[in-house]
C-alpha cells in the first residue's frame, strides 16, 4: 500500500512539475505588467515538442540522443525519493540525501557532455559554465542538507523530516543559515535570475540554455521537463525541510488531503517570492556568480558549524 | 595452501621478468649454451652481433608468453587473496633467504589478502593489455628491460604485502621502488622522462629512509626485526607518535599526498600505459597498506590526533589534487593529479577511522576504515581503466595533449565507451562504484558530530566533509572536460581524425573487465562490505554488522534509520523509468530522428577551431581559484606593419605550475645546496689537513671511549 502511494506520489510529482513553472511564469508576467499565458502553458509546449521530429546534428554521437533520457530518469527518480505531501515514503530508503545530490550530478554530467558533443562553441561554453557553477553550488547544497542530517542524525529525508515534525520547529540558527544557503543554491541550480536567464539566448548570459541549443523535438521536451522537475524539487525541499507543517504522517484520506493542500499553498507562496525576487534583481555578470555561490557555501557551512557549536 | 598460491604468484611474476630478459638475449644465451656444451664451434662475432640486433624484435609468441605469465601471476594473486580473505585467518612461514641469522618472515593475513586482490586485478589487466600495447616499442626499446622490471615490480609489491619482518619489508619495498624507477625511465631518450624518473627515485628513497627510521623506533624497543615481536611491545605515546609521523611521511610520499606529491604527476605520465595503471592503481595502494599495517597492526594504540593529521593531509590532497587536475591539458598528467585526489579521499577515510578509534567509537571507526578500503579497491579499478584507455588513445593518436584530440567517440567507439564508464565512476556518480565509497566517507564524517566531544575536532570533520563535497563536484567538472575535449565534438587534428579503434583485442578486454567490475562494485556494495569483514575483525576486533543487516539489497552503515542506499533498486528504477519512457513516446510520426548539419549561425561550416578547448573549459575555474596555481599567462598581439592598431595574430602562452615547488621544494633545494657548500669548506684538498682531521677525530673518540 505505501509502496503504491509512493509510486503515485512520484508520478504526481513528475506530472505536476510543469504546472509549477507555469505558475511561476504566470506570476512573473503579472508582476512585469505583461499579459501572462495560462499556467498550464508548459504542458502545451511539451505536447508540441513531443509531437515534433527531433533533429540531430551530423557531428553528434550516440551520447547526444541518449542524454535526455538519462537526465529525465535521474530527475524523475529524485522526485520519487523526496517527500511531497506524505512523510513516510518507503522509496526514501532507496536513496538518501547524498544520493539525491548524486542524481542531480549525474544528470548534469551527461547534459554537459552532450553540450560538447556537437562541437559548437556555444555548447562548450555552456558546459564549461554549468560545471563551474555546479562545482560551487553542489557542495553548498550538500552542506545545507547536512545541517538537517546532523540535526536529525540521519541522511534519510523521510526520517529527518519526521524528526523535525516530532520536535517541532524550534528557532535553530543553523537552519536559518542553511535555508539561506539552499535558497541561493536553488536559484543558481535551476537557472534563474540573477545567475542565468532561461528566457534569453544571448551568448553573454547563457549558461544552461547554451548546452541544450542543439536539442529539439522530444529530446528538448525531456530536458525541459527534467528542468521543471528539478525546479519543483528544490521548491519542495525548501518547503518540506524548513516549513514541514501539514505533511501527511499517516495514510488517511484527510491527512493526505491536508498534506496536498499544504504543499500546494507553500509552493504557491514560494513561487510568488521567487517571482518577486527575479523581477527586482538584475542578472549578474558570470564572474560575480562565484561571489554569490561562495556566499551560499559560506552560509551553508556556517549552518553546519553553528549546529555543531551551538546546538549539540 | 593460500601461501603457496601467493608464492606461486611471486614466482610467476619473477619468471615472466626472467623470460623477457631471456627472450631478448636468447641468441647470446643460445650461443653460450652451445659453446658450453662444446657441440659446435663458437659463432663468428659478426653473426652474433647481427643476431643480438635482430633479437630486439621479439617474436610475438614470446611476448605473449611473457605477458601470459604476468597474467597468471595476477590470477594466482587474486586466487590467493580471495581464498585467504574468505578463510579469514592468517598463515605465516619463512623463506630461506636473507642473512643466516635472519630468514625472511612471511605472514599472509586478511589485510595482505585484500591488497593482494587489488594487486591481482591490476596485474591481470596489465597482463591482458600488455601484448598489444608493447608492440609499438618493438625495435626501438628493449622489451627485455620492460618485462624484467615489470616482473620485479610486481614481485616487489607482493613481497611488501607478504613481509613479516622489517628486513624483508624494506628489501621488497626497495625492489618495488627501484624497478619502477627503470619503468618510468623506460623511454629514456626524452629528457623529461629522465628527469621524472630521477625525481621519483629521489623522493622514493627519501620516503624509504623515513619508513626505515619509523621501523627503527619499534626495532629499538623490541630488539628485533620481526613484526611479531613488534606487535607485543608497547611504545610510549611520544615515541609512538614520532614513529607514526615518520611512517606517515614515508608512506604518504609513496601515496602522493600533498605536499609530498611532486614526483607523481611527473612519473605517471612518463611510464608506459599499463605501468601507469599499475603504479597508480596498485603501487599507491601498497603505500596505504604500509600505513595501515604499521599504524593499526604493528604500532597499535591509535591516537585520535594522528587521525586529525591524516584527515587534514587527506583533505588537502583531495582538494588540491583535483584543482590541479582540472587545469591540466595533458591526458595522463590529468589522470595522475586525479590520483592524488583519490588518495586524499582514501586518507580522509583513514583519518576519520583513526579519530573515531582514538576516541573509543570503534563501530564508527569501522565505517571510515571500510570507506577507505572500498575507495582503495574502486580507485584501483577505475584509475587503471582510465590509464589503459588513455594508453589506447595515445597509442592510436600519438598525442598526449587534449588540445589535439576530439571526436574520438566515433573513431574509437569501444574505448570511448569504456572511458566513459571510468569517468562516471571516478566522478563519483551513482550508480557506479566511486559513488559508494564517497557516500560511505560522507556517512563516517556525518557521524562525527554527534559523538565527538572536542568542538574543534568536530568542526574540522565537518569542514572536511564540506571540502569533500567540493572535491567531488570539481572532479565531475574535470572529467566532463577530459571526456568532452578528447572524445566529443570534432577532431582538432588530422591524427585524431584518422584514429582507429585498437586492433588488439587484449587492449579492449582489459579495460572492459575493469569497467564491468566498476559496475558490479557499484551495484552490489553490500557483498563487498561483507567480504571486508575479516579485515576489520583482524585489525580492530569488530565487524561492521549494521552495514548489511538488511540483506544484500540495502546498504545501511549506521543502521536503517540513519542512512540507507540501495543501488540495485536505483538501477532497477532507472531502467524501469527508461523503458516506460521509450514505450510511451515511440509512436506517431515523431518517432524517428532527422539528421542535419548543426546550426552554424549562418556563417557556413562549423570548424573544429570553434570548439571549446581544454584550456578554455577550465578557464572559469582557473580564474575563480587563481591563487592555487603558479600561473603564467601571456598574450602578445602581433600587429600589422602598416597599421599598428590592426592585430594580425595573437601569441598566447599558458603555463600552470605547481605551487608546492616554489613553496617547498625549491627552498629545500636551496637549503641543501647551502649546506653542501658549507660542508665543502672543510674539503681543502691538502692531505696534511685531512690527516689532522683524522688525528683530532681519533683523540676525541679516545676521550669518549675512556
Amino acid at each position: 500500500m505505501d509502496w503504491l502511494l509512493a509510486l503515485a506520489q512520484a508520478v504526481l510529482f513528475t506530472l505536476l512539475a510543469p504546472l509549477f513553472s507555469g505558475w511561476l511564469k504566470w506570476i512573473k508576467c503579472l508582476l512585469q505588467n505583461r499579459r501572462p499565458p495560462p499556467p498550464w502553458q508548459p504542458y502545451r509546449d511539451l505536447r508540441k515538442l513531443f509531437g515534433k521530429r527531433p533533429v540531430v546534428a551530423d557531428t553528434a554521437s550516440w551520447l547526444f540522443p541518449v542524454t535526455p533520457y538519462v537526465v529525465f530518469c535521474a530527475a524523475a527518480l529524485s522526485g520519487a525519493i523526496v517527500p511531497f505531501f506524505a512523510v513516510d515514503l518507503p522509496t526514501a530508503a532507496i536513496a538518501d540525501m547524498i544520493v539525491l545530490v548524486g542524481f542531480f550530478a549525474l544528470g548534469r554530467f551527461f547534459l554537459a557532455l552532450a553540450g560538447m558533443d556537437v562541437g559548437t562553441a556555444f555548447g562548450g561554453m555552456g558546459s564549461s559554465r554549468e560545471m563551474t557553477i555546479a562545482s560551487l553550488a553542489e557542495p553548498a547544497m550538500l552542506m545545507a542538507i547536512f545541517t538537517l542530517a546532523l540535526t536529525a542524525s540521519t541522511t534519510n529525508i523521510s526520517v529527518a523530516i519526521d524528526y523535525l515534525l516530532d520536535t517541532g520547529l524550534a528557532l535553530r540558527p543553523s537552519f536559518l543559515f542553511a535555508l539561506g544557503g539552499l535558497l541561493l543554491v536553488a536559484v543558481a541550480e535551476t537557472g534563474r535570475i540573477p545567475i542565468d536567464n532561461p528566457a534569453t539566448h544571448l551568448e553573454l548570459t547563457m549558461i544552461h540554455e547554451a548546452m541544450i541549443l542543439e536539442y529539439s523535438g522530444r529530446h528538448l521536451a525531456l530536458i525541459e521537463w527534467a528542468g521543471q522537475i528539478r525546479l519543483m524539487l528544490y521548491g519542495v525541499l525548501i518547503a518540506n525541510i524548513f516549513l514541514p507543517w501539514g505533511l501527511a504522517r499517516e495514510f488517511t484520506p484527510e491527512a493526505l488531503g491536508i498534506g496536498a493542500a499544504a504543499i500546494a499553498a507553500k509552493l504557491g507562496a514560494l513561487a510568488v517570492a521567487l517571482a518577486l525576487a527575479e523581477t527586482s534583481v538584475a542578472k549578474m555578470r558570470l564572474f560575480r556568480v562565484q561571489e554569490f555561490l561562495g556566499f551560499a557555501y559560506l552560509l551553508s557551512l556556517l549552518g553546519m558549524l553553528s549546529h555543531i557549536i551551538l546546538e549539540v | 595452501m593460500t601461501l603457496f598460491l601467493a608464492y606461486a604468484s611471486v614466482a610467476a611474476a619473477l619468471s615472466s621478468g626472467l623470460l623477457a630478459l631471456l627472450g631478448e638475449h636468447r641468441a647470446a644465451w643460445g650461443g653460450l649454451a652451445r659453446r658450453a656444451a662444446g657441440l659446435i664451434q663458437p659463432p663468428i662475432p659478426a653473426s652474433l652481433a647481427q643476431a643480438a640486433n635482430h633479437s630486439r624484435r621479439l617474436p610475438h609468441a614470446w611476448r605473449r608468453l611473457v605477458f601470459a605469465l604476468l597474467t597468471a601471476s595476477g590470477v594466482l594473486a587474486l586466487a590467493a587473496g580471495g581464498l585467504q580473505l574468505h578463510a579469514g585467518t592468517a598463515v605465516s612461514g619463512q623463506l630461506p633467504f636473507g642473512l643466516p641469522w635472519l630468514h625472511w618472515h612471511v605472514r599472509f593475513d586478511t589485510l595482505s589478502a585484500f591488497f593482494l586482490v587489488v594487486l591481482g586485478l591490476g596485474v591481470i589487466a596489465a597482463g591482458v593489455y600488455g601484448p598489444g600495447y608493447t608492440r609499438q616499442f618493438a625495435g626501438q626499446y628493449s622489451f627485455g628491460a620492460l618485462g624484467l622490471f615489470t616482473g620485479l615490480f610486481v614481485a616487489g609489491m607482493e613481497g611488501v604485502l607478504l613481509a613479516d619482518d622489517a628486513y624483508f619489508f624494506v628489501i621488497a619495498w626497495e625492489a618495488m621502488t627501484v624497478s619502477s624507477y627503470f619503468l618510468v625511465a623506460y623511454q629514456h631518450e626524452h629528457a623529461s622522462h629522465r628527469r621524472a624518473a630521477f625525481l621519483y627515485l629521489l623522493m622514493g628513497e627519501v620516503g624509504a629512509i623515513a619508513i626505515i627510521l619509523a621501523f627503527g623506533v619499534l626495532a629499538a624497543v623490541s630488539h628485533s626485526f620481526a613484526f611479531d615481536a613488534w606487535r607485543d611491545v608497547h611504545v610510549t605515546p611520544a615515541w609512538g607518535t614520532a614513529a607514526f609521523l615518520l611512517a606517515l611521511a614515508g608512506f604518504g610520499m609513496k601515496a602522493g599526498l600533498v605536499p609530498l606529491h611532486a614526483w607523481l604527476p611527473e612519473a605517471h605520465p612518463a611510464a608506459p600505459a599499463h605501468i601507469s595503471g599499475l603504479m597508480s592503481g596498485v603501487m599507491l595502494k601498497i603505500a596505504v597498506y604500509g600505513l595501515l599495517r604499521f599504524a593499526f597492526d604493528l604500532l597499535g594504540d591509535v591516537q585520535w590526533y594522528w587521525g586529525a593529521i591524516v584527515l587534514g593531509l587527506g583533505t588537502g590532497s583531495a582538494v588540491l589534487g583535483i584543482l590541479y587536475a582540472v587545469v591540466q591539458s595533458d591526458l595522463k598528467r590529468l589522470l595522475a593529479y586525479s590520483s592524488i585526489e583519490n588518495m586524499g579521499i582514501v586518507f580522509m577515510g583513514l583519518g576519520l577511522c583513526m579519530v573515531f578509534i582514538g576516541k573509543g567509537h570503534v563501530q564508527l571507526g569501522l565505517i571510515g576504515l571500510v570507506a577507505a578500503l572500498y575507495h582503495v579497491l574502486n580507485h584501483s579499478l577505475f584509475k587503471n581503466l582510465l590509464f589503459l584507455a588513455a594508453g589506447s588513445v595515445v597509442h592510436q593518436t600519438h598525442r598526449h595533449d587534449l588540445e589535439h584530440m576530439g571526436g574520438l567517440i566515433k573513431r574509437m567507439p569501444v574505448t570511448a565507451g569504456l572511458f566513459l564508464t571510468g569517468s562516471v565512476a571516478i566522478a563519483g556518480l551513482p550508480p557506479l562504484n566511486g559513488f559508494v565509497s564517497e557516500w560511505l566517507t560522507f556517512q563516517a564524517a556525518l557521524q562525527a558530530a554527534s559523538v565527538i566531544d572536542n568542538g574543534i575536532l568536530r568542526s574540522m570533520v565537518s569542514v572536511a566533509a564540506a571540502i569533500l563535497a567540493f572535491t567531488a563536484a570539481v572532479a565531475a567538472a574535470c572529467f566532463v572536460k577530459l571526456y568532452g575535449v578528447a572524445f566529443l565534438g570534432q577532431p582538432r587534428e588530422r591524427r585524431s581524425a584518422h584514429a582507429r579503434e585498437v586492433s588488439h583485442t587484449g587492449m579492449l578486454w582489459a579495460p572492459a573487465m575493469l569497467g564491468g567490475l566498476c559496475l558490479l562494485l557499484g551495484v552490489l556494495p553490500t557483498w563487498v562490505l561483507d567480504a571486508m569483514r575479516p579485515i576489520t575483525r583482524q585489525l580492530l576486533g569488530e565487524t561492521l554488522t549494521s552495514a548489511s543487516a538488511q540483506g544484500w539489497l540495502w546498504l545501511t552503515p549506521g543502521g536503517v534509520s540513519t542512512a540507507s542506499y540501495s543501488a540495485p533498486l536505483v538501477v532497477l528504477a532507472m531502467a524501469l523509468a527508461w523503458w516506460l519512457l521509450r514505450r510511451l513516446e515511440h509512436r506517431g510520426p515523431a518517432a524517428d530522428v532527422r539528421h542535419a548539419p548543426a546550426w552554424d549561425c549562418g556563417f557556413g561550416g562549423l570548424s573544429p577551431r570553434m570548439q571549446y578547448t581544454a584550456a578554455a573549459f577550465a578557464q572559469p575555474v582557473r580564474r575563480i581559484f587563481a591563487p592555487v596555481w603558479d600561473t603564467v599567462e601571456t598574450s602578445a598581439p602581433e600587429t600589422a606593419a602598416a597599421n599598428p592598431l590592426q592585430v594580425t595574430a595573437l601569441r598566447y602562452r599558458l603555463e600552470i605550475g605547481d605551487r608546492s615547488w616554489r613553496w617547498l621544494y625549491l627552498p629545500l633545494t636551496r637549503v641543501v645546496e647551502d649546506l653542501a657548500r658549507l660542508t665543502a669548506r672543510i674539503q681543502t684538498g691538502q692531505v696534511r689537513i685531512y690527516i689532522a682531521y683524522s688525528f683530532v677525530t681519533l683523540i676525541v673518540l679516545l676521550g669518549v671511549v675512556s
